[in-house]
């Protein structure tokens, strides 16, 4: 079974920790960290790997920070992806 | 909380899907955090650059939160007096026919001081694109009543609430525009979901490829937030512009003429 997965990379210095793509990710990946970045935001972070690309948070986010990639695995390798 | 660390079998190069466009520059925008300026800076970049027309495209920034739009955008600009930026694009389009020129422009400086120069360049049918961008405030300088600030809403100026009967109606000047025979193309978007967004993309595609076609003049509303001038966090601002700017200014095609 093809199985699509996604990652997000989030520019931390770059964002300004508004929670908009919160709310618009379906698989509720991003939370806002406890850390805060040079500015003194709390930046956005992806907490477990249900991420699918689509690219939602990345198109709504204010100031682009964050980076999306999407592969496509064409049989499942569950042990690979979650080390 | 636990840390999470990114695949680095995914994270490579050939599977990027989406970046933030090379046509802003690195500069940190300088609009407070969740405000739709920086979704709307990112999809005009993103459509000059899909259009390959970087080179020949002049913009004019206003006077407003947006001033330092030539900081943020990789693209010739110019910075007009305030409100006088249809006028300047007017003059920029005369003088050089071939370039793509747009204004881009809060309520403040196209629905209050420029009002004049607004409905004449739409009335001449000027061969422009203005995109307008409608958080029913004047945020820059601290959240003062707008012309398109709501009845009953709050601002510095209005702490009770706008009141119609001594403050006037709020201004809807994209259905204004929308009446005179020199625009092409009037519609009314927002950048606060991910649909809104892609559709206020295309919104903009489509205005620059009038302008690529001499039709006229293409006038894109975006009706955006301000929390700070608000008064809330960004996501809140957001429902409450869904809740109550959305009521006054319905988004979608106001005048398309293509299709009439």
């Amino acid at each position: 079974m093809a199985k699509v997965k996604g990652e997000i990379v989030v520019d931390t210095e770059r964002c300004k920790g508004c929670e908009v793509c919160v709310p618009v990710c379906p698989e509720a990946v991003i939370v806002m960290a406890k850390q805060v970045n040079r500015k003194g935001y709390h930046y956005a972070q992806p907490v477990n790997d249900a991420c699918t690309g689509c690219t939602n948070c990345a198109v709504v986010c204010p100031d682009g920070a964050i980076t999306v990639y999407r592969k496509k695995f064409t049989e499942i390798i569950e042990s690979e992806i979650e080390h | 909380m636990a840390e999470f660390n990114t695949n680095p079998e995914i994270v490579q190069q050939e599977n990027l899907v989406y970046k933030r466009t090379d046509l802003l520059t690195e500069k940190a925008l300088s609009y407070c955090p969740g405000c739709g300026h920086g979704t709307a800076h990112r999809i005009i970049m993103e459509v000059i650059e899909e259009m390959e027309i970087q080179s020949k495209t002049i913009g004019i920034a206003p006077v407003g939160c947006s001033v330092l739009a030539y900081e943020f955008m990789n693209i010739d600009m110019q910075q007009a007096a305030h409100g006088r930026a249809p006028a300047l694009a007017t003059a920029v389009k005369r003088l050089f026919p071939e370039k793509f020129v747009f204004t881009y422009q809060g309520d403040g400086d196209l629905a209050a001081i420029g009002t004049a120069e607004t409905i004449h360049s739409c009335n001449r049918g000027e061969n422009i694109v203005i995109i307008f961008i409608n958080n029913g405030i004047y945020g820059m300088t601290g959240g003062q009543m707008a012309p398109t600030t709501l009845p009953g809403m709050k601002s510095s100026t209005s702490p009770y609430g706008r009141d119609v009967a001594t403050m006037g109606n709020p201004l809807r000047i994209t259905e204004l525009v929308a009446q005179l025979p020199g625009t092409i193309f009037v519609t009314r978007q927002a950048v606060h979901t991910p649909s809104a967004v892609r559709k206020a993309k295309k919104a903009v595609r489509k205005a620059f490829e009038n302008q690529k076609l001499n039709k006229g003049l293409s006038f894109i509303e975006i009706v955006s937030n301000c929390n700070s001038g608000w008064k809330m966090t960004p996501l809140q601002s957001n429902e409450w512009m869904v809740d109550n700017m959305f009521p006054y200014y319905p988004l979608g095609d106001i005048k398309d003429s293509e299709k009439a």
